[in-house]
């Protein structure tokens, strides 16, 4: 049983994963399908009245994604092993360049507690916890830190403009 | 030198209780054994051959004399008394206990040090020009900007798990003396024609089993562009950097399967998208961090003094360790004096717990409180007055750290290899410690002259072989240590990769080949001005190799 972790805490999962030969559901639920066939069936899709959320591949170039997929509820970025970071460079690019403003979910082996916070900074905000993983813990690692160096797409204090506002008051 | 505000400190703090945890969840079963591993080796931990090994960062090579004696106090407590000083200005422990390793790092982030990001394919240490503002021939002081890069490494969420480790190495100097074209990316501070400051960027060197020198991809990036243009570069990489094959996974890789051109076109359209964001430094940013490396009180009058070359009349052992190990530093009476950690019969690199603390004390009484560590695995004390020299030099001598060999031939670099490493092939140390053997008279080793010869226990390189004048890389035959030298290999301005010798050289021989290079070369030199270097590119292999392998000789 997976756990989701919305907003830090388990929340339901609405969505039901669609595979790419799986007929569409007859009457409207929440789906996620891959980027092909929500390319390829967007009418379909659009016909069903059913919440359509796409799964992208880690190796999808977001730059190339078309506008329409900026309304999509939900975007689903897959971390098909516990290193391969590509996925976090995805999500940054969703939010900074596309500015994407739905959820962001990810999934795969790499959802893990220790890896949480540094996805919550790139911009993704649901967590499909891998299935040994420890809910409690790992909502605890979301706030491990709680400043950062570098600008990203998260509201953690930047310590640039932390002495930028004591060199002011100084 | 860059001291930490309440911030920084916060983070590493952070930082060793998230690793605490960490440990704590993995001794409790909770991690598995290759995850654990990913997230030891951010935070410097190894497990070696015998035992674990950490890796604690010195960013750009500065030390304080309170983080000397604390390195000094890690070796005593929590290892065998000594640690080795690396190829990448960094220090590593070889006898820590895992369980005990939060406890190092806290002792550590209690004087403001940290092991973060010295492992793991992520951004490494930020190495730079060991004499960094002190130097001569230096444009600026690079290291305001390599902190600068330092911070915004320092846990960045997006490049936290690349395809492979990054390493980035600044210079600022016509001499390069931070092997910067070897490295992932290299920055090269410099100005343009029209006097303004910036950078010309190198991406795609590195050493490892595909040795090649980086390719400069912007001639000029103007000074405040710095961190964009670095996001750049790692975001490309991190998007199309190979996954498939640890072997092909590192950037040069891609560079170079993509081709320079094309790798430039996508970092400069990606670089487009974000150069004006908040990662732009404005002039305060730049201005604020330089103050933390402001001038030291240089005393006005110190080149008034007359006894250090009094001394060196007199004293003719000193005249040679001044000779050797002491520089001129761009103030007029101050001098930088280079600690060689090459004795005769000792580990390259390696310092004891007494010699740390030695030098903690020598730095604070003679060169302002700090001292650096250089990628030869060397250790200076930049900011000596000239008339100090020669009370540092009597006491360096006592702890057997005046070995006047600086940039001779006994000045090898040296992985730590089969002793410790559980990657390497073969021996190193040994090796090290046969070649000094044939080389006693420190006559000779002056004759010779400037000579770099460097040695790698594996091809991972960690000991620069493929740059050293004279290369020697420790390969495995049929379980048997053999060895394989390059020729005419260098880091610096020159860069330039080894060519081999020949076939591979036996353990038991390998001592008798470099005597054999250095008789050829001894013989084939215009004059005594004419470096191993040079020669070699002069004559070329052929004089080399015909001694090398001549009938009497060595069996390959």
């Amino acid at each position: 049983m997976t756990i989701l972790l919305l907003d830090g805490r388990v929340a339901a999962d609405e969505y039901l994963e669609l595979a790419d030969d799986a007929p569409l559901p007859a009457s409207p639920v929440a789906v996620t399908v891959s980027l092909q066939r929500w390319q390829h069936e967007a009418n379909a899709l659009a016909a069903s009245g059913s919440k359509v959320a796409v799964r992208l591949a880690n190796t999808v170039d977001i730059t190339t994604l078309p506008d329409s997929l900026l309304a999509c509820p939900m975007i689903e970025l897959l971390f098909p092993a516990f290193a391969d970071g590509r996925a976090y460079s995805q999500a940054r690019l969703l939010r900074e360049r596309l500015g994407y403003h739905g959820q962001i979910r990810a999934r795969g082996s790499a959802v893990v507690a220790d890896q949480l916070q540094g996805m919550a900074r790139v911009g993704i905000d649901a967590f499909v916890l891998r299935e040994d993983q420890n809910p409690e813990t790992a909502a605890r690692a979301l706030h491990g830190f709680d400043l950062a160096y570098q600008g990203a797409c998260d509201t953690l204090p930047r310590v640039r403009q932390l002495r930028r506002s004591t060199s002011a008051t100084r | 030198m860059y001291r930490y505000d309440s911030y920084d400190q916060k983070l590493v703090d952070e930082r060793v209780a998230q690793f605490r945890d960490q440990t704590r969840r993995f001794l409790a079963g909770q991690i598995p054994d290759e995850e654990f591993r990913a997230l030891r080796l951010r935070n410097g931990l190894y497990i070696q051959r015998f035992a674990p090994m950490l890796r604690v960062a010195i960013p750009y090579g500065l030390l304080a004399s309170r983080q000397l004696r604390m390195l000094a106090h890690i070796a005593r407590e929590y290892d065998k008394g000594f640690g080795h000083f690396t190829t990448r200005q960094n220090i590593q422990y070889n006898w820590p206990q895992l369980e005990r390793v939060p406890d190092i790092l806290a002792d550590l982030a209690s004087v403001q040090m940290h092991a973060i990001q010295t492992s793991g394919n992520c951004i490494r240490n930020i190495t730079s020009d060991h004499l960094a503002g002190a130097a001569r021939d230096e444009l600026v002081d690079p290291r305001p900007y390599c902190e600068l890069t330092r911070q915004w490494a320092t846990f960045h969420p997006e490049f936290n798990w690349l395809p492979r480790k990054f390493k980035i190495a600044f210079s600022a100097t016509t001499t390069d003396r931070a092997a910067t074209q070897v490295h992932d990316i290299g920055v090269h501070i410099v100005r343009n024609a029209a006097g303004e400051l910036g950078y010309t960027i190198y991406v795609g060197g590195g050493l490892g089993r595909m040795p090649m020198l980086g390719h400069p991809i912007r001639e000029f990036l103007p000074e405040l562009d710095l961190l964009s243009y670095l996001e750049a570069v790692l975001r490309v990489y991190n998007r199309l950097g190979r996954r498939d094959n640890i072997h092909r996974a590192r950037i040069k890789i891609l560079v170079k399967e993509m081709g320079p051109a094309k790798f430039t076109e996508l970092v400069e359209a990606e670089w487009t998208q974000i150069r004006d964001s908040e990662l732009r430094l404005d002039a305060q940013d730049i201005e604020s961090m330089k103050s933390h490396f402001d001038e030291h009180p240089y005393e006005p009058g110190a080149a008034d003094d007359t006894s250090f070359a009094a001394h060196l009349r007199q004293d003719s052992a000193f005249a040679a360790f001044a000779k050797r190990n002491v520089k001129d530093h761009r103030v007029d009476g101050y001098k930088i004096v280079f600690v060689s950690l090459k004795p005769r019969n000792g580990v390259p690199g390696d310092a004891s717990a007494e010699q740390l603390d030695i030098l903690a004390d020598l730095a604070e009484r003679y060169s302002f409180g700090e001292a650096r560590a250089t990628h030869d695995q060397n250790l200076v004390l930049a900011e000596v007055r000239q008339s100090d020299v020669y009370a540092v030099w009597q006491a360096l001598r006592q702890y057997d750290l005046a070995t006047p060999n600086i940039g001779l031939l006994t000045d090898m670099i040296c992985c730590p290899g089969l002793d410790y490493c559980s990657l390497a092939n073969a021996g190193s140390i040994g090796v090290a410690q046969d070649i000094t053997d044939r080389f006693e008279s420190l006559d000779y080793l002056y004759d010779i002259g400037d000579i770099k010869i460097k040695m790698s226990g594996c091809m991972n390189g960690c000991g620069h072989h493929t740059v050293g004048h004279i290369g020697i890389l420790g390969v495995d035959k049929h379980g048997e240590e053999w060895y394989q030298v390059t020729l005419g290999g260098s880091a610096e301005d020159d860069a330039s990769l080894g060519d081999r010798t020949g076939p591979a050289i036996s353990r038991a021989d390998i001592a008798e080949a470099v005597e054999r290079i250095i008789a050829v070369y001894m013989q084939q030199r215009h004059s005594e001005d004419e470096s191993f270097l040079q020669c070699y590119r002069r004559v070329g292999m052929a004089p080399f190799k015909a001694r090398i392998y001549a009938e009497d000789g060595v069996s390959a």
